[in-house]
């Protein structure tokens, strides 16, 4: 195992919400996608499912209908393996964001937003939304609060803002608390997964303007 | 519900071996400990030897309380019942997928359990991590079940010595009545404590993995 170079990593709180299954779809890709690439919070996710099976262990029994172990037994006669696993490309977007995208990043159906800057909007359920955002190197995404909960983790490249560095496998909360200038560091272009329960809040008017037609 | 036993061959005192892949065995005598965990051992016949028994005491043990979970996720009765079917039959047919290393049986079971419940009682995705190559030694995996079944069960106590308030959080997160959110601004689950004992377990373990690759 290499030592990873993740310094910025998730919260308890929501491991512990992915590992119950309560995490919105969004917010989930993020954390699986981050989970791909992060042994520490891999670990970490583990343990809290190992909680989870000593919760399901003490978890009192209602009893299943008379035939229930039949009809498993005929599930499983009708089809003893299951759907196969897919394969995956190596690529620097993990298996799971393959999954939205349909492959890597050459597969993403960007869309412009200004200044270099493109999206392009996942499709996840409505409970919260899901983009990728590129950003060219150099570049600086307008000034922005949030009103809900955003996740954003770096896939390519990197960026730096008021809070710190965030690099390839860093995940950077945002609240409402948090008003940032995300700057692309000069020679790679940075991708990022962003996920959030609310639209972005930009300061200036014209972004604020825009904000309903671009979607972020 | 008690069952006969039949996967629990795992004897209660025995000399074990401490497990450092890549190297010599080193042997030491047993302090008394957990046994390996029948459930496990049950799996581990269904993944190599497709053996029905073992699976049919799976079910006995894992599908009424895995009901019982997936109504409190607010499936009715009927829902419920073929949600769990599912997840049994999930069980059998992914079987060839669990790996000791990583988890226990009742671990391993309820993320199947949790996933169902996502899919066929919330009609939800889950997007699910990148599965990890571990290189498969079946020959070793008794050795590597005990030493799960042994981190597992110290989380387990560490888990039972919590005060009553905080285990009635874990319970209530787990079986989904709280949002990110309310265990966000719950102070009073002690995750770090928790996590760090099996944490650096786990990490133990994927090092001597690492170190075999």
């Amino acid at each position: 195992m290499t030592p990873s170079n993740i310094n910025h990593h998730l919260t308890d709180a929501v491991l512990l919400a992915y590992s119950a299954g309560t995490l919105p779809e969004a917010f989930s890709l993020v954390v699986a996608c981050h989970v791909s690439l992060c042994p520490q919070c891999r670990s970490a996710l583990d343990g809290l499912e190992a909680m989870g099976g000593a919760v399901l262990e003490q978890t009192e029994t209602t009893a299943l209908s008379g035939g229930a172990l039949a009809a498993t037994l005929a599930k499983i006669a009708k089809d003893p393996t299951g759907s196969p696993a897919k394969s995956y490309r190596k690529s620097s977007f993990p298996s799971p964001l393959q999954d939205y995208v349909g492959g890597g990043p050459q597969s993403v159906k960007w869309r412009k937003v200004g200044g270099g800057v493109k999206q392009a909007i996942l499709a996840t359920d409505k409970t919260a939304s899901a983009r990728l955002l590129f950003i060219p190197a150099g570049t600086a995404v307008p000034d922005h609060s949030h009103n809900g909960m955003e996740m954003t983790l770096v896939l390519e490249g990197a960026f730096s803002d008021e809070v710190d560095r965030f690099a390839r496998g860093d995940v950077e909360f945002g609240d409402e608390d948090l008003t940032h200038t995300p700057i692309a560091e000069v020679g790679t272009d940075c991708i990022c997964l962003a996920a959030t329960d609310a639209p972005l809040k930009f300061k200036g008017i014209i972004p604020r303007l825009l904000q309903p037609i671009i979607g972020i | 519900m008690t069952q006969p036993s039949a996967c629990a061959f795992v004897p209660e005192r025995a000399e074990s071996s401490v497990y450092t892949r890549g190297e010599a065995i080193v042997k030491r005598p047993e302090e008394p400990k957990p046994r390996s965990d029948e459930w496990t051992l049950c799996l581990l016949r269904v993944r190599d030897t497709q053996d029905q028994a073992a699976f049919v005491q799976l079910f006995n043990h894992f599908a009424p309380r895995i009901k019982s979970y997936l109504m409190k996720g607010g499936g009715s009765d009927t829902l419920a019942e073929e949600a769990t079917q599912e997840a049994l039959a999930t069980v059998w047919q992914k079987a060839s997928l669990f790996s000791p290393v990583q988890a226990s049986a009742s671990t391993w079971i309820f993320t199947i359990a949790r996933n169902k419940n996502i899919d066929a009682i919330r009609k939800q995705k889950r997007p699910e991590p990148e599965e990890l190559d571990w290189i498969g030694d079946k020959e070793d995996d008794a050795s590597v079940a005990l030493e799960t079944s042994q981190e597992e069960s110290g989380l387990r106590l560490a888990v039972s010595k919590l005060p009553q308030a905080q285990r009635t959080l874990i319970e209530r997160a787990f079986y989904g009545e709280m949002s990110h959110s309310e265990i966000a601004a719950e102070t009073q689950i002690p995750l770090g404590t928790i996590k760090s004992r099996i944490r650096l377990a786990l990490e133990r373990i994927r090092h001597d993995l690492a170190r075999e690759k």
